[in-house]
């Protein structure tokens, strides 16, 4: 049980204050309603490049991270399709420190030329790492491009194409921020040894007089339901062929997303799942296979890839596949087997609540979903799952329609 | 009105007062010991199982990686399956890691199911069979997985600069190959557990929230001589054989858009005096986002994502080992500027500003990472296994808290000379 307290500023900028006095640390945790889906398609990476900027300096503060250090503190940041979030974690006597900092980038950021023109070079270096020079790097460009036609989801977080960063101007860098960077489209945080009353003061004192701004409406295209199989073959300069497959899914906020995300548990959760132990350990057909989705906030993707052992054929590794999913569909699971992700989930649950940051973290995305609270009642919605959830889920995700496909062959 | 360009007062780290959570010990009836953080916040719980059985100790390549990887791959009661199934129908993870010295087998659960946990955990840790079908399983997955990484620059990058460093048959640059995992052998594996699994040789570390009868559990499960014991090891001496040559260039991709570059060169273990002095300016040089490198290479230069330099913490030898990956045409440039900035360190005396700065930045990361039972027996970990205590601990923070610009320029003279490094790269 986490426990927790919550405000809302004049301007709209919700705060949600965990006192926990058993640590010596401070989380500011600041998390902004925006992500690579709310992007213009002729700019995408655009929400990640400015998460990028960010730290280039604000309004007041020529240098975000050295006052940060001084006073004894860490940040880092985040972006998602789907959101931004920003945190800090400091000793507790130096709070005061992260509500200076955090509260005057939301009141303006410096936009300066010299940040935009080197983050992004950083970023394209980040592109390149990432993306380009691995083996493999570029099949989730494909996939998503492969599974959506309409929906922002058919780009990732780190943009489609490298133009996009090198295009971007700080016009855009400045409309972007003011459209999306308010007070009344963010959530705030504070962690650890704090009290309410504290919290209440410095968030009073540094964002109570920062302008609203407009409510930003997210009106995204919505994506058709997909009506035939997808289907791509890549061959590349890499040693091992494999097998990708993506599958529409429940979003993170739809009543089903708990059956669908044990259904990927059930496929791949550890060395005693269906797809290693079949696939892997008895047939030998793939070196490794997983079964993941990202519980993206839209309807999202479940996906299943794998390494195909050499010398394996893709039509018998595929096929060996669909008899795994076939028993899914069609048969009830063992309420043991039930009860084992159950048990996974719980325990994943707790150990992610121990850390201070991961609580700081999840409260502002909980809230962000629909109320904080949500935090400490998740758990009983997977618990209300049963065998025949899970076997429509599957019947669902892995229907014959709803499939994208992508051959990864090594060729030279 | 605020006055938002005035940064609010902050207490300087120099007067956190940071104290280490005493350690519970234990001895099982065999002997073997056990430590403890108790904690009773949360209702998880970490056990961890360490044996001198890391690749220190194998003469064959692989051995020791091999066999603590297989040990829980079945019994002579359980297959692998059942193992699994055994753990994770508890919701618990059962990992096991090989280093350089120890190997180890960590358990984390919700604490209310220790109870069913220890008896699987205690087959694997006594009576594993090493399958030969599990052997061919993991030799050839194996095998895939290097040819995969041996077409990522930065993984071939980090085996030749340790190559360079120690020697290609020295614990520490040794490498895999599809050579070795073909000679695996279980008759080996069997071998290399019968000698450095044993209870003789076994630490526990325990932390988290635990049952009252968790001694007497582990006395249950553990605490008998009636396995493998008795065995100690001898740690022989390894000559370390560094490479002549100090500057290489590698294309492992044609197409290859970025380098991996690794500039680096041997420094003393941390039984050295000089090795927590050197963790403050390798700190400053590349330890932290503010650091040199970081400022000029990435946020003034824009050449790469990110550049780290790291100090080697290995019980024989260590190493300062500066890592990037840059854009192919300018990785280059960003080693003359890696060699520019040690040349500042030597030449110019740390401002006080940036030293204080460093000080307080790195005390509020050993605060942050103190926080909770896991990380404080975690560094318990580090010192007993090295054979230190928590002098050691306060020590290193003293040295934070009080050397001067004049100690640290000097040890950038003696250590930061380009001529001494290592440089390699890899598109």
């Amino acid at each position: 049980m986490v426990h927790f307290s919550k405000f809302t500023l004049d301007n709209g900028l919700r705060v949600i204050v965990h006192e926990d006095v058993t640590t010596p640390m401070a989380v500011v945790n600041v998390l902004y309603d925006v992500g690579a889906r709310d992007e213009d398609p002729r700019q995408t990476g655009f929400a990640h490049l400015f998460e990028h900027l960010m730290f280039g300096g604000s309004v007041n503060i020529p240098e975000y991270d050295e006052p940060l250090q001084m006073a004894g503190g860490e940040n880092n940041a985040y972006t998602t399709n789907d959101l931004t979030n920003y945190y800090i974690e400091l000793p507790a006597e130096n709070l005061e420190t992260a509500f200076w900092l955090e509260s005057d980038r939301m009141l303006s950021l410096a936009f300066s030329e010299k940040s935009l023109e080197v983050q992004r070079k950083v970023v394209t270096e980040e592109f390149k790492e990432h993306y380009i020079n691995k083996p493999y790097g570029d099949v989730w460009h494909k996939m998503r491009e492969l599974a959506y036609s309409t929906h922002p989801y058919r780009w990732m977080t780190i943009g489609k194409e490298l133009k996009h960063i090198e295009d971007a101007k700080l016009e855009d860098v400045k409309s972007f921020f003011f459209r999306h960077y308010r007070p009344c489209n963010a959530i705030l945080v504070v962690a650890g040894k704090v009290t309410h009353a504290q919290v209440k003061e410095l968030a009073e004192k540094w964002f109570g007089d920062i302008p609203s701004g407009e409510r930003y409406v997210r009106n995204l295209p919505v994506e058709p339901v997909q009506d035939k199989a997808h289907f791509l073959e890549i061959k590349s300069k890499v040693p091992l062929d494999a097998l990708y497959k993506a599958y529409h899914m429940p979003s993170r906020i739809d009543p089903k997303y708990y059956a669908a995300d044990l259904v990927s548990d059930v496929l791949s959760g550890g060395g005693s799942s269906r797809l290693h132990q079949a696939l892997v350990k008895e047939k030998k057909l793939f070196s490794n296979i997983d079964c993941y989705h990202f519980g993206s906030l839209d309807a999202g993707l479940m996906a299943i890839e794998g390494k195909l052992v050499k010398g394996v054929k893709m039509k018998d590794a595929e096929k060996a596949i669909e008899e795994e999913l076939d028993k899914l569909r069609n048969e009830l699971i063992p309420e043991r087997e039930l009860q084992k992700v159950k048990n996974r989930v719980e325990s994943m649950l707790a150990f992610e609540d121990m850390g201070l940051l991961s609580r700081a973290n999840n409260l502002a995305f909980y809230e962000l979903i629909g109320d904080a609270s949500d935090m400490n009642t998740e758990f009983a919605k997977y618990e209300a799952v049963t065998v025949t959830d899970i076997r429509d889920q599957a019947q669902a995700i892995f229907a014959a329609n709803n499939v994208n496909t992508i051959h990864y062959y090594a060729g030279n | 009105m605020i006055n938002r360009r005035q940064a609010p007062a902050i207490k300087d780290a120099v007067n956190f007062d940071i104290q280490l959570k005493p350690l519970e010990q234990f001895r099982l009836d065999n002997g073997i010991p056990v430590y403890v953080v108790r904690s009773s916040e949360q209702e998880t719980l970490q056990l961890e199982l360490v044996f001198p059985a890391g690749s220190w100790y194998e003469s064959e390549n692989l051995v020791a990686s091999a066999t603590n990887f297989l040990m829980k791959n079945g019994t002579s009661k359980h297959s692998a399956l059942e193992i699994n199934e055994m753990t994770e129908y508890y919701g618990a993870y059962l990992n096991r890691n090989c280093f350089h010295e120890n190997a180890t087998y960590t358990l984390h659960c919700l604490s209310r199911h220790i109870p069913e946990l220890l008896p699987t955990l205690q087959e694997v840790i006594l009576d594993p069979v090493f399958p030969e079908q599990e052997l061919a399983i993991f030799t050839q997955n194996m095998k895939q997985k290097l040819a995969v990484n041996l077409q990522k620059s930065e993984f071939v990058a980090n085996r030749h600069i340790d190559k360079y460093l120690f020697g290609e048959f020295h614990p520490y640059g040794r490498v895999s190959s599809m050579m070795a995992y073909d000679a695996l052998q279980t008759e080996s594996l069997r071998g290399f557990y019968m000698q450095h699994y044993t209870y003789s040789n076994c630490k526990i570390f325990l932390a988290g929230n635990l049952p009252d009868n968790i001694i007497p559990l582990l006395n249950q499960y553990f605490g008998s001589t009636q396995w493998n014991g008795e065995r100690h090891n001898i740690r022989p001496e390894m000559p370390i054989l560094p490479s002549e040559e100090k500057k290489y260039r590698i294309f492992n991709d044609e197409n290859g858009v970025q380098g991996s570059i690794r500039v680096a060169r041997p420094f003393p273990n941390r039984y050295h005096p000089d090795f927590p002095k050197m963790l403050v300016l390798n700190t400053i040089f590349g330890g932290y986002f503010g650091s040199r490198l970081m400022s000029n290479i990435r946020e003034e230069k824009g050449y790469t994502y990110g550049i780290h330099s790291q100090l080697y913490n290995f019980r024989q030898a260590g190493a300062v080992n500066i890592t990037t990956e840059a854009g192919r045409d300018v990785c280059e440039k960003a080693i003359a500027e890696i060699y520019l900035e040690m040349d500042k360190l030597r030449n110019e005396p740390i401002p006080e500003e940036e030293l204080s700065l460093v000080r307080n930045f790195m005390i509020g990361s050993i605060l942050g990472d103190l926080d909770g039972a896991f990380q404080v027996i975690q560094r318990w970990k580090n010192l007993i296994l090295n054979d230190l205590d928590e002098n050691y601990f306060y020590n290193n923070i003293r040295t934070i808290k009080t050397i001067s610009a004049e100690e640290l320029q000097q040890l950038a003279r003696q250590y930061l000379s380009p001529e001494d490094f290592y440089e390699l790269i890899v598109i």
